[in-house]
């Protein structure tokens, strides 16, 4: 059960973490946003189920799979608003759809 | 009867809120009705309790008409006070005031604002009969500040022209002067004696205050700058001429029978307060013998026929402050009455004149009206006969009392008084000599009606017979000490009846025979200079305009965009501004958001493990 260090899981986990920050911060397609999302959130799920493992408890796994029903529901929305917006603006261009500025 | 005495100011403030809901709608002759009728009822209804009243034996009666409000055991009543001074004063209000509202019914037929003309003269009326029946100095100030309103309304009354409103605003600002004297001295006497109720008040000035220290010397003061600024007396007097910019009958109701006579009233009503500051009183006698003198001069060569009687208005307003000064106050409450009379008479004459000529002011441009206008004529006589104080007349006996009593006092005083008698004199028929004698210079068109004839016929029996009319005043004033001088035969009597004969004399050999040209003295140097001079009313408002009103405008165009505003305008530019930076960060960017969450997040998980 103990064949992988900790620490490596958890840079594994920080690795992905930082993969999908960018993806989000730096991708203009809605839809690759929402997948860097979605690589960010399995980051955090690695993490848990990595501290799980560690301290021998179940609480990791539980974490993992609430945090797997929390992705499915936002992909769910994400996906319902970035088809709204498609058919507003013909576009997924998050950046040409900034209309609500200040 | 005397229960009724609160409906008295009531009835003309209800012609005045009738008026002023449905002026529009009603018809002249009902509008004629409601303003003229009112005032009519409330002299009928003054009638009536005068009779009451001196068959009583002029026992002072007070009414409590209710109160202003009533907490717990605290309760602020709201009285009228009747005796034989507020008596006198309501007969002249009432009565004098009912007659001018007849004969503005003729004068005033073809104006477009006769509705509004009769609602600000019953608004004039109710708030004067409320100043001289008030019991408390409050209500009484309410009244003071009223009648200010009625004169500043209809001063301004013809507003279309510039030159009126700026004469109502002038009337209006002169005599707020001495009104903020009159207010600081109420609050005086509230902190001092702890209550406005003129009787109670006086009664408890008499017993706690002595004789010439300096709280009854200050009170009195003050409440003298009010007496001084509402009844034009130096050096408030300027704004009287220019209040001529009224129609005629508002210059006789307010600017000569009763308004400008509430200074006198004043004073009158609380003589004790005076007698208590020897030094106020003297310097009342000696602000009313300049000020004769002064209105006097001035009225001598002036050249608008209502200037003239304005300028003889301050001047007997003067001698009634002569009067009050060495303590002849029945004297000064008999001259405001038969001044009243002759007065009123004066104005409505000279009214029937100018709407006889196209609203001509100048008098030298009438002349030889003495046949096409009879009636007006012998008004135009009698009232000047009784300004002039020639004997027999109403204005006789006031005046001749007056300068008598001034005698006593100080033979200055009374020198000075028997100069204004002859000045009097002089204008007064001077007046009627270049008006109604001499070459018919235009026709007459318009012959005034029998609205504006019977109040002349009226007020000229008044002014003729109304010397008999003394309302006993002893009741109210001390009795003067009889120094044993019996003036009957003696040579001081002599003199003062004969000055007004030899000015009406001069008058007679400048004016109607042209014996002498005033055209030619005044071509002098010094003569004309002089002429100039009284003309201006002695610069005193080429005075007030170098010393008080030009700094003043000055100042306001140099604080026309408010320093002290800067201060809130500054909090809101800076608001906006900040308010400017946060929405620029709302840029609608997701993908912005996004990294400023990130960072903000690091920022705090950052700040968490550092510390």
């Amino acid at each position: 059960m103990s064949g992988i260090p900790v620490e490596l899981g958890l840079l594994l986990s920080l690795v992905l973490f930082v993969l999908g920050l960018i993806g989000v911060l730096v991708r203009r397609n809605l839809i690759m946003i929402l997948m860097s999302l979605e690589v960010m959130l399995n980051a955090t799920g690695l993490a848990f189920i990595v501290a799980g493992s560690r301290w021998g408890q179940a609480d990791g796994q539980i974490m993992f799979l609430l945090i797997l029903t929390l992705a499915a529901a936002e992909v769910g929305v994400g996906l319902g608003l970035a088809l709204q917006i498609f058919h507003r603006f013909q576009t997924l261009d998050a950046d040409s759809v900034n209309e609500m500025r200040g | 009867m005397l229960g009724l005495l609160g409906w008295v100011p009531l009835i003309p403030l209800m012609g005045f809120l009738i008026l002023v809901m449905a002026g529009d709608q009603l018809s002249r002759l009902i509008i004629s009705w409601v303003g003229a009728g009112s005032v009519a009822v409330s002299a009928l209804l003054a009638t009536l309790i005068g009779f009451e009243f001196l068959d009583g034996d002029m026992q002072p009666y007070r009414h409590i008409v209710g109160s202003w409000m009533t907490i717990d055991d605290l309760s602020v009543p709201f009285g009228f006070y009747l005796d034989a001074l507020s008596m006198t004063m309501l007969f002249v209000v009432t009565g004098v005031g009912f007659l001018i509202h007849v004969y503005s019914a003729g004068f005033m037929e073809d104006d477009p604002g006769y509705a509004r003309f009769f609602a600000y003269m019953n608004l004039f009326v109710s708030a004067m009969l409320v100043l001289v029946l008030a019991d408390n100095l409050v209500l009484l100030y309410l009244g003071w500040e009223g009648v200010g309103l009625g004169s500043y309304l209809l001063i301004g009354f013809w507003y279309d022209e510039p030159n009126n409103g700026y004469a109502a605003r002038k009337a209006f600002v002169m005599t707020r002067i001495g009104d903020t004297a009159m207010a600081l001295g109420l609050f005086l006497l509230f902190t001092q004696l702890h209550t406005l109720d003129i009787q109670s008040l006086l009664s408890l000035a008499s017993s706690q205050w002595a004789p010439g220290a300096v709280l009854p010397v200050a009170s009195a003061a003050l409440l003298l700058g009010g007496a001084v600024g509402k009844s034009a007396q130096l050096p408030l007097q300027t704004w009287l001429p220019d209040a001529m910019a009224g129609p005629t009958p508002v210059s006789a109701l307010i600017h000569a029978a009763t308004m400008v006579t509430a200074g006198v009233y004043l004073i009158a009503r609380t003589h004790p307060l005076f007698l208590l500051a020897p030094t106020v009183q003297l310097a009342v006698a000696v602000i009313g013998a300049l000020t004769l003198l002064v209105a006097g001069c001035s009225a001598l060569v002036q050249t608008d026929i209502k200037r003239i009687l304005a300028y003889s208005t301050i001047s007997q307003i003067g001698y009634m402050f002569l009067a009050l000064g060495v303590g002849a106050w029945s004297a000064a409450i008999f001259h405001l009455l038969t001044h009243a009379f002759f007065k009123a008479l004066l104005f409505l004459a000279a009214g029937s004149v100018i709407s006889c000529f196209h609203h001509e002011h100048n008098i030298f441009k009438m002349g030889g009206l003495r046949k096409a206008m009879p009636l007006t004529f012998w008004s135009f006589m009698i009232g000047s006969a009784a300004l002039a104080a020639l004997p027999l007349t109403s204005g006789y006996y006031s005046k001749h009392e007056i300068l008598l009593a001034a005698f006593d006092a100080s033979p200055v005083l009374w020198a000075v008084g028997l100069l204004g008698a002859l000045i009097t004199g002089i204008y007064s028929f001077r007046l009627i000599f270049v008006v109604f004698f001499g070459a018919q210079s235009q026709t007459v068109e318009k012959k005034p009606g029998w609205l504006m004839s019977v109040p002349l016929l009226l007020l000229a029996g008044l002014a003729l017979f109304g010397g008999m009319l003394q309302i006993p005043l002893n009741s109210v004033f001390p009795v003067l000490i009889d120094q044993g001088n019996d003036h009957t035969f003696n040579l001081v009597s002599v003199i003062t009846v004969a000055s007004p004969i030899i000015g009406l004399l001069i008058a007679v050999l400048f004016y109607l025979t042209g014996t002498f040209s005033a055209q030619r003295l005044s071509d002098g140097g010094l003569a004309g200079t002089l002429r100039q001079f009284f003309l201006s009313g002695w610069g005193m408002d080429a005075l007030y305009e170098t010393l008080l009103v030009r700094p003043f405008i000055t100042l306001s165009t140099m604080n026309k965009n408010d320093v002290v505003d800067g201060l809130y305008v500054g909090v809101a530019w800076l608001v906006r501004g900040l308010h400017r930076m946060a929405s620029a960060t709302q840029t609608g960017r997701v993908r912005w958001y996004g990294a400023s969450m990130v960072f903000g997040a690091v920022f705090i998980i950052a700040i968490g493990l550092l510390s």
